[in-house]
């Protein structure tokens, strides 16, 4: 069960070379602007194509060079939030929730619809365009929409980084509901120490395209795994570093 | 008013509705392979699409000829099986119209579905569609403007279509004399108050169509 991945990708300006896994859990990949954490979520959705690796999910592979497997981003079946909203402007609230489901299978999808509403709460602005409404609310729109056709894993690029302060509260909330309810993995990206603190089951550091290590947050945070890893803790922590260095 | 006058007008617009349907069809499908998918000699194809805005009329008309005459590289199959020829019909001057007024419609819709932000197409893949349900649902709907624009420019263009219309379909009276020629030939035999209303009724719709296609797109060439 869960989500293994391994990918390397040299774009001649930039080379990404990471590893890791997890279970249906919250794996915050954490670094620096830069540091190749979106690049990973585009890799994993299909968007940019890896040179090398693999990409397998709940046993299912997405992606394997060395077997010549490399399933369409249509078919990889990843909820995917965007860095920056992306709502489709000229649906409504609830033609974007429903265009988030498939119409091979048309069963049940009005009920559907209404129970992410409701999760959501979202019902009194379903008529709404996405210009009509906040920040906040367009990104629980985006998050109904990733999560309605029940995808395999939910991948969140800096999902509230356009928030502010109590909203973040309240979209993190959210997100720790989701994974108790939709039982999925989620990876989130983020350069806030506080959300990668507060909400990581396991956290993978990310340092100029390497995974650093991997491991909760306490881990991370409190006995880095290599020198290198602690100063660049405490080079860009610093206030982190006076917890540890006793 | 006249009915040869008349006949003229009619055929006029028979003329570039017909050539705009298929400049409509055509345009959008070149449009979006152009903006959308990267392939070698993509700049070739669309500068090979553009040059009839810049050629002479004639040299578009030429082409034509070479390409769609009764001896020409088409022409000559469609000639032996058929016994029929495009060319000094109503068709060769919707045929020519098309070939001109297409660059307006590429370069329109074009710049639409480029202007798309590439995020909500992947959205769309992400989400599971195909290229072809994304296309319908979130290119189109967000490239109608443009479209649109492109449409009423390549049907302006269509209408005022001389050159290669004169060289394909000839001027002949009641059967290709579309309303430009129509003015050529009233000039030319000095018959000036009937050229006077054709140029003014001529200038009047053209500028109702150019407002028309800058209300649905700000950026038009």
């Amino acid at each position: 069960m869960g989500l293994t991945v391994k990918l390397r990708k040299d774009t001649g300006k930039f080379l990404l070379d990471v590893v890791w896994e997890m279970g249906n859990e919250i794996l915050v990949l954490f670094g620096h602007s830069g540091s190749g954490k979106s690049m990973t979520l585009q890799l994993m959705a299909g968007l940019m194509e890896p040179d090398e690796g693999y990409i397998n999910s709940n046993g299912r592979v997405f992606y394997d060079n060395a077997k010549g497997i490399n399933i369409r981003p249509q078919e990889r079946r990843f909820g995917y939030a965007f860095q920056d909203r992306v709502l489709f402007p000229h649906m409504t609230v609830r033609e974007n929730i429903f265009y988030g489901l498939l119409r091979s299978k048309r069963d049940g999808r009005e009920e559907k619809v209404r129970h992410m509403l409701e999760v959501f709460h979202l019902e009194e602005i379903e008529n709404k365009r996405p210009s009509e409404i906040s920040g906040g609310q367009k990104q629980r729109v985006t998050l109904a929409r990733a999560l309605i056709g029940r995808p395999e894993a939910l991948l969140l690029d800096e999902p509230f980084s356009a928030l502010d302060n109590t909203l973040r509260i309240e979209m993190r909330q959210l997100v720790m509901r989701i994974k108790k309810e939709f039982d999925i993995p989620i990876v989130l990206v983020t350069h806030d120490i506080l959300e990668a603190y507060t909400m990581a089951d396991k956290v993978a550091l990310y340092v100029g395209g390497l995974v650093a290590q991997t491991g909760t947050p306490g881990e991370i945070f409190y006995t880095p795994s290599s020198p290198d890893v602690d100063f660049y803790l405490a080079l860009n922590f610093p206030f982190l570093a006076n917890q540890y260095q006793k | 008013m006249d009915s040869s006058i008349i006949f003229s007008l009619r055929l006029s617009f028979q003329v570039a509705l017909i050539s705009t349907l298929f400049v409509a069809a055509v345009g959008i499908w070149v449009s979006y392979v152009l903006a959308r998918k990267d392939f070698r000699g993509r700049e070739l194809v669309d500068i090979l699409f553009t040059l009839p805005l810049v050629l002479p009329p004639t040299v578009t008309g030429y082409y034509l000829i070479v390409l769609f005459g009764r001896n020409g590289i088409l022409g000559s199959y469609l000639y032996d099986l058929t016994g029929w020829s495009i060319m000094f019909t109503w068709y060769a001057a919707a045929l020519a119209s098309f070939v001109v007024s297409l660059p307006l419609m590429i370069k329109t819709t074009r710049a639409a579905f480029e202007s798309i932000d590439r995020n909500l197409i992947d959205a769309s893949y992400t989400l599971g569609h195909s290229e072809f349900v994304t296309f319908l649902r979130v290119v189109l709907p967000l490239a109608k403007k443009g479209i649109i624009a492109g449409a009423i420019l390549s049907f302006a263009r269509a209408l005022g279509e001389f050159g290669a219309t004169l060289m394909v379909a000839g001027n002949i009276p009641g059967k290709t004399n579309t309303m430009p020629i129509t003015i050529y030939s009233l000039a030319n035999s000095g018959e000036w108050s009937q050229a006077n209303f054709l140029v003014i009724f001529f200038t009047v719709m053209s500028a109702l169509f150019l407002f028309a296609a800058n209300r649905f797109s700000k950026r038009i060439l």
